[in-house]
């Protein structure tokens, strides 16, 4: 309730200024407003593992699924940024399983080389794969995104290469918990910062041109394929890191690495968390996924209630949970009088 | 003639179907001059542009560039070798700002050729190329995101990201359609700058007396077909031309 006589004034934050390097070292309080916002959660992330006796290994295992989330949801901010609308995260996220599954199963590889070759060559086998529908744009790109996942799970079942339905188990796995954990948020951050990095150069500006305008970039003198085969490769990076990571965790991999719920949940979480930032993508992972573990107690009810959430959140906050804390934290409210003359100011 | 023979279209033909949009055009244009295509609308001068740029291939017929056959080169690829366009129906940036539309030109391979590796700081050089087509350099227009800017601005965006790949022929495809007389009036002179400077050009216009201020030769198009070439005045003083435009009860 606001009291009577006073109405609520809503005022910007000076954000230009202070995003300027100058003002920022100007003082800690600058400091801490601009860098808070990063170093708090980040510090959160660090310090969460070492309460495991108290709030349950359980919970440090959800993080790391979480982190594989969120890696699949930049991956696919970073497509739509350049006009590719990816409806099949799980394809990058089973190309990198199974690169990984098939060297750690035949030639009993530790994560060490397992995890860097997947996650190059598991992006480049996905550019390449990808390569000749790079000339389809909107649903048509998507669709082929969202059939070949279950294509390659077939294929699986059908030829029974790689394992068959049975799939290939028995892999090195990590010496801890823990190191999985800060690994794979090492790698998030990574790749959240090298991601914006990216798209402030002018080469990620011709990246997002693409998106606005391909016929402009080809006038420009630019080939579109050779530069969405490049952004194909980038986004894929994070997606197949995820697969040869939760490979090795799981110690299995199987046509479950290709399931809808590794291309649905990332969209999700991109959606609700706040569509074109990496930073929105990634909290909205952080929550989609902790809820999801929470709603299991509510057995075959738990789908039900995530999705009665999902249409309340994106009704509701269709900007996204990221950007409404984000216009909240620069905004500050103050009580004015309502009547100027006799309320002085 | 001394000037070096720079675009030469052999029997040019484009077929949608049954509709001949461009049907046996040939012409030769030399270094350093400039040529207007005018015609009656859907007589084929925008699909002739696209064939010349490479968005179109030809049904028949072949397309010469300083004497190398570029029938079958990508849009881009002619891009690099030179030839550069605008287009009739603008295609900027929407959600870019305005000046960061002309730094993507200045991030393509011919202009990295052109100058020698590194460009140095694209953001000035994009203000610069804007200020040339009539941007006001201090103006908060230049960071406005290119989708809110009016129709003339975007055509001179246009030609700004035209002029930053240093073109040695220069298409403007009907560049004055959609402009205010004001910003006609102070675009001409540019054109005209550009033109002194030695460029070679090929306008489609449907605004003849400013067209026939810059251009040497004209080409007329009627269905598909040349149906005249030669000196501005001249030509459009011809029965046929008239014919085309006006119909065949005109005068």
């Amino acid at each position: 309730m606001v009291q009577a006589g006073y109405r609520r004034e809503r005022l910007d934050r000076g954000i230009k200024a202070r995003s300027d390097e100058v003002f920022l070292i100007s003082s800690y309080r600058e400091i801490l407003y601009t860098l808070g916002p990063w170093i708090v959660p980040i510090l959160l992330l660090i310090v969460f593992p070492l309460f495991r006796k108290v709030i349950g290994i359980y919970w440090v295992n959800v993080s790391v699924i979480v982190c594989i989330m969120a890696l699949l949801a930049i991956s696919w901010v970073f497509l739509a940024s350049v006009g590719l609308m990816s409806l099949g995260q799980a394809f990058f996220f089973g190309v990198g399983s199974y690169i990984a599954g098939f060297f750690g199963n035949n030639y009993n590889w530790s994560p060490l080389f397992t995890i860097p070759l997947s996650t190059f060559g598991g992006a480049a086998l996905c550019a390449l794969i990808l390569l000749p529908v790079l000339r389809l744009r909107g649903v048509y790109f998507g669709l082929i995104t969202f059939a070949l996942p279950l294509l390659l799970m077939r294929i699986i079942e059908a030829t029974k290469i790689l394992g068959g339905t049975e799939g290939l188990s028995g892999f090195a796995p990590f010496p801890n918990i823990l190191i999985e954990y800060y690994l794979v948020i090492a790698v998030l951050l990574v790749f959240i910062l090298g991601f914006r990095w990216v798209f402030d150069t002018d080469y990620g500006l011709v990246l997002r041109g693409i998106r606005d305008n391909d016929r402009a970039i080809l006038a420009a003198g630019m080939s579109v394929t050779w530069f969405k085969t490049q952004a194909i490769f980038l986004a894929a990076l994070p997606g197949t890191f995820a697969g040869a990571l939760l490979t090795h965790h799981y110690q299995f991999v199987g046509i479950p690495s290709f399931s809808m719920e590794f291309s649905l949940l990332p969209l999700a979480s991109a959606i609700v968390g706040g569509p074109g930032t990496f930073a929105g993508a990634t909290v909205g992972a952080f929550i989609l996924v902790p809820l999801s573990e929470i709603l299991r107690r509510f057995g075959t009810l738990r789908m039900v209630i995530y999705a009665i959430l999902l249409t309340i959140c994106a009704v509701g906050l269709p900007e996204g949970i990221f950007h409404y804390i984000e216009r909240k934290y620069h905004q500050f409210e103050r009580l004015v009088p309502i009547d100027v003359e006799k309320g002085g100011k | 003639m001394k000037e070096e023979l720079i675009l030469k279209l052999d029997h040019l033909s484009k077929h949608f179907g049954g509709v001949k949009a461009v049907d046996d055009v040939s012409f030769e244009l030399r270094d350093g001059e400039s040529l207007g295509i005018i015609g009656p609308n859907g007589s084929g001068k925008t699909t002739l542009v696209n064939l010349i740029t490479g968005f179109l291939k030809p049904s028949a017929g072949q397309i010469f560039y300083r004497s190398k056959e570029v029938t079958n080169v990508r849009p881009n690829k002619r891009v690099q070798l030179g030839i550069v366009r605008t287009f009739q129906m603008v295609k900027p940036f929407y959600n870019l700002a305005a000046y960061k539309n002309i730094v993507i030109p200045l991030y393509s391979p011919r202009v990295k050729r052109l100058k020698g590796g590194k460009y140095g700081d694209r953001d000035d050089a994009a203000i610069d190329f804007l200020e040339e087509v009539g941007f006001e350099r201090d103006s908060s227009v230049l960071y406005k995101t290119a989708g809110t800017l009016p129709h003339g601005y975007l055509k001179r965006l246009e030609l700004a990201r035209c002029l930053a790949l240093q073109p040695d022929l220069l298409i403007l495809d009907e560049l004055y359609s959609g402009m205010s007389m004001s910003e006609v009036a102070s675009t001409l002179p540019l054109i005209e700058r550009i033109k002194d400077e030695g460029m070679t050009l090929i306008m489609v216009e449907h605004r003849l007396r400013e067209l026939f201020r810059v251009v040497d030769r004209v080409i007329v198009l009627n269905f598909g077909n040349k149906i005249a070439e030669g000196n501005p005045i001249e030509v459009t003083g011809t029965e046929e031309v008239k014919k085309a435009y006006i119909g065949s009860g005109g005068e």
